[in-house]
């Protein structure tokens, strides 16, 4: 029922003092959000006026530490950009409508749903996603954990999941179970794997 | 036979590819060249399409084509009807003509070379329509209920009407009585993947990684719909994003996709939106009961009436089990039931986690809980009054029933003699506590399947089924079974699923995959270890063996789960939000194969029940059909901070009937139970008793619901 507010609340304490994020950057990122939702109003207006074109940005993005230099249309989300363009199908689309955490990425360390964000917005970012993590054949404690705790069932939740997990942690919110209950709820799990979500983080954080 | 690996607590053997993003669901098949097709819905809630403007999108940048009922290809649909597939009505043929059915109708589809593309154009498609008013309220004044036609024999699968003994003069005739209405609203199962599809065609060969509960139908339904011989499509589906019933049907995007590719002569991907998925893809649907119960003083029940009814749309019949489980729950000489249909201008429903019987034993449980504080009984103690030896419904003796087996030790495990039990009687600070109890059922279904088992030289084992995992765990139990059959550890079983070419499987659904598929794998395996006993083990020896229910214990018995569900919760008095606090199952569903995934589909059936019972609800606008709340964020499910402790707990229960494994299936029950068990402790928190779902805050409040 609170799916959004640990997104909002980050963004806002990000302000100013987190990992070089601006007042500025944060309004940005809204602004990614509002001009998905008028693409269709403009694109109509377009096709009356006689065919519309669509603007290419050449964009550097390092995404699990691999430069990419992209030439993209201007309307893509980052998680499109990942999906269709990088073949990085880890991360996955659940709501397209930044409300169920299942595309969330981390975005120069912090945690934000790729599906909101445009990617011509991040040039010259740095990406960690879920196929990331695996270091030299070893699992993240947090990928072991959500093993051992069965923190998943279906598995579509879950590359969401552990990457905001990453996040949770690394904000210091997982301190305890009711804590990460809090800031874990911007990623919806239908299976209802919560509780074992919750043993994986709390153990996890005692190990990362 | 390596005993002890089926009971084993082990870790999902596919978790490691679901950790680290290697999982690959249907939209992550991608396909070199594979252009995007986007659907353009109706926004109409009836009538007919009366022009698509085609011409200017046709020009927008990569567009490759604008496929309307205008110019989309006349396809064959052969006849095809499964068992997922409603008895009564035809499906909806997709394109075919000008006609809107139901608002988010497929109307067109977009296909482009990208998907930023493919969405901008189908965006700007100008549909325009002579729109009519649609019925979508089935409690309306215009709702019209009928007789649904698969249901009229009295020896039909799911009967409209049933008797035994006279329920109405027995009821007339009681000294305690409750008759009541409960009202459910419509539900969206809102699996964390939407649906997608990427159509391949290669000549007349068409291959589709589709999101799909029963790979084999599918292949078969697309075949008929395209008119091709079923061996020239094939189904891949490894991993399923959740689906709870909404992958069971093939829906009209498969044939979209399919057909769009073939149009345009490349591989097309075609994905859902969010808001789609309220439209085309089903969803549990509104029932309206009357359940009447009558009883002596003593809480001996004379009679019980349950009359159901369900939403289904115009063009086919959507049946489910709404009144079964009354037959047989508990003893009582006079029962009545009576199901009926309300055809709506609206996409067909669907089988969503525990259909019918969720929604009929959330009325039934609720009225055995008003009954017993009519009677001033214990609502435990009501229920053990009438505990039947047999299923009267039936005449027939259960193969296994620990309803009450299940009431101890939930009781015990959640602390149930702290309850006292006046309304408004238990509190915490200035929070009202309630705690609430209701029983869960569910049968303990068994569908033919066939599986092989391959034995290699080095001693490592294939098996292959054309089965699913949604999530429960079928990968890991499955290689349990076939570990402790043929003898081997389970790092030595590689077990695949997911594929129509494999050997074929019922649909993943209705919980009978354990019993089905698990004891196909099994016959196979024996057949392989049977073989291997012979002699050469030098080279693959390879068994295709099938299973299915003894025809004579299906005959002598009836066959289902039962559970006892527990649930507290707080009702802050000022403000009326409603929280659970904790949840206790106790369930008999015979053998375990996996305690930890059992307990994980378990307490996972108890979020879905969770929701439905405090935040579900598809709102429809009247006046189109619109639903108002199609997205993640305004049609609330239970998120992590909503769910406190849950507890899954297993009788123990040996049932030698049901089939060789002794296992009776999972998942519906999970979630069966759990909604009346928080209706029920709202009343003992708060006083009010409501009997509509979802339970909102105004409900609470406000007297209306007293």
């Amino acid at each position: 029922m609170t799916n959004q507010e640990p997104f909002i609340a980050a963004a806002a304490e990000s302000e100013g003092t987190r990992g070089g994020i601006s007042r500025r950057s944060v309004l940005l990122t809204a602004g990614g959000a509002a001009s998905i939702a008028v693409v269709p109003q403009v694109a109509s207006q377009s096709v009356s006026e006689g065919g519309p074109a669509s603007s290419m940005v050449r964009v550097r993005l390092a995404v699990n530490g691999t430069r990419h230099e992209l030439d993209l249309d201007t309307r893509q989300s980052l998680l499109d950009v990942l999906r269709e363009d990088l073949g990085l199908t880890g991360t996955k689309k659940g709501c397209n409508q930044g409300a169920c955490g299942a595309c969330t990425i981390l975005l120069n360390g912090r945690r934000v749903v790729s599906c909101l964000t445009l990617a011509a917005m991040h040039d010259g970012a740095r990406i960690e996603t879920i196929e990331g993590l695996e270091k030299n054949g070893e699992l993240h404690p947090l990928q072991s954990a959500f093993i051992e705790h069965d923190g998943l069932q279906c598995g579509f939740c879950t590359p969401g999941q552990i990457m905001s997990a990453v996040g949770c942690i690394a904000e210091g919110h997982a301190g305890s179970p009711d804590d990460i209950r809090f800031w874990m709820s911007g990623n919806i799990c239908r299976c209802g794997a919560y509780p074992g979500i919750v043993a994986a983080v709390s153990d996890a954080a005692k190990r990362v | 036979m390596t005993t002890g690996i089926i009971g084993q607590p082990l870790p999902r053997v596919d978790g490691r590819a679901k950790v680290t993003g290697a999982a690959r669901y249907a939209a992550d098949f991608n396909q070199p060249g594979q252009a995007y097709a986007v659907i353009v819905s109706a926004t109409v809630g009836l009538g007919r399409v009366a022009g698509v403007d085609s011409a200017a999108v046709e020009k927008m940048p990569g567009v490759l084509a604008v496929l309307s009922h205008l110019n989309a290809p006349r396809l064959a649909y052969g006849p095809h009807k499964s068992y997922i597939d409603p008895a009564t009505g035809e499906r909806l043929h997709v394109l075919q003509d000008e006609r809107v059915r139901f608002h988010g109708q497929p109307v067109a589809v977009v296909v482009a070379t990208t998907i930023a593309q493919a969405e901008r154009a189908a965006a700007a498609l100008r549909v325009s329509y002579n729109a009519e008013r649609p019925v979508v309220d089935c409690a309306g004044p215009e709702a019209r209920a009928i007789v649904p036609e698969a249901g009229r024999q009295p020896d039909a699968r799911l009967p409209a009407d049933k008797a035994r003994g006279d329920a109405d003069r027995a009821l007339a005739e009681a000294p305690v009585k409750v008759d009541e209405t409960y009202d459910i609203a419509r539900e969206n199962h809102n699996p964390m993947e939407p649906h997608a599809t990427i159509a391949s065609w290669s000549g007349d060969r068409l291959t589709l990684w589709s999101k799909s509960q029963v790979v084999v139908n599918e292949q078969a339904e697309i075949a008929a719909i395209f008119g091709l011989p079923p061996e020239s499509v094939t189904v891949i589906c490894p991993f399923i994003g959740g689906a709870f019933g909404t992958s069971l049907r093939t829906w009209p995007h498969v044939t979209l996709a399919a057909m769009a590719a073939r149009h345009v002569g490349r591989p097309v991907k075609l994905v859902l939106t969010r808001k789609q998925m309220f439209f085309t893809t089903g969803h549990r649907p509104r029932t309206v009961q009357r359940i009447a119960l009558g009883a002596t003083a003593d809480g001996k029940l004379t009679s019980v009436v349950h009359e159901g009814t369900g939403e289904t749309s115009r063009y086919e019949e959507f049946m489910e089990a709404l009144t079964s489980v009354t037959t047989f729950l508990y003893s009582c000489p006079n029962v009545r039931t009576r199901y009926r249909l309300v055809p709506l201008d609206t996409g067909t429903p669907n089988h969503m986690r525990g259909p019918g019987e969720a929604s009929g034993v959330f009325a039934l449980e609720c009225a055995m809980d008003e009954l017993a504080y009519k009677l001033r009984l214990d609502p435990i103690d009501l229920r053990r009054r009438n505990e039947p030896a047999t299923d009267q419904g039936e005449n027939k003796p259960f193969s296994s029933r620990s309803l009450m087996k299940c009431y101890d030790l939930g009781a015990e495990r959640f602390g149930w003699s702290r309850r006292t039990p006046e309304p408004r009687s238990m509190r915490d600070g200035r929070l009202l506590i309630g705690m609430g109890v209701a029983s869960a059922s569910y049968p303990a279904f068994h569908a033919p399947a066939t599986a092989r088992a391959r034995l290699l030289p080095d001693g490592t084992a294939e098996v292959e089924i054309a089965a699913s995992d949604m999530g429960p765990g079928t990968y890991t139990s499955m290689t349990q079974v076939a570990a402790e059959t043929l003898g081997l550890s389970v790092e030595r079983v590689r077990f695949s699923l997911g594929r129509s070419d494999y050997p074929p499987a019922p649909s993943h659904g209705g919980s009978w995959t354990m019993a089905s598929v698990g004891s196909a794998i099994r016959a196979a395996c024996i057949a392989v270890r049977e073989e291997a006993a012979k002699g050469r083990k030098d080279r693959p020896i390879e068994a295709t063996a099938s299973s299915q229910r003894d025809p004579e214990a299906a005959a002598r018995f009836s066959m289902h789960s039962f559970g006892a569900v527990f649930v507290e919760i707080a009702i802050d008095p000022d403000v009326g939000t409603i929280r659970v606090r904790r949840a206790v199952g106790a369930y008999g569903i015979g053998r375990v194969v996996n305690p930890r995934l059992a307990s994980s589909q378990c307490t996972g059936g108890m979020v879905g029940g969770i929701g439905m019972a405090l935040m579900e609800r598809t709102v429809l606008d009247a006046r189109d059909g619109r639903p108002v709340n199609a997205h993640m964020a305004d049609y609330l499910m239970p998120v992590n901070l909503d769910i406190p402790q849950l507890e899954a707990h297993f009788v123990a229960e040996t049932d030698p009937h049901v089939n060789a494994l002794g296992v009776k299936g999972l998942g519906e029950i999970a979630l069966v139970g759990i909604a009346p068990a928080i209706a029920n402790a709202v009343f003992h928190a708060a006083g009010k008793r409501v009997r509509t779902l979802p339970i909102r805050i105004e409900d609470v409040l406000t007297r209306r619901s007293v």
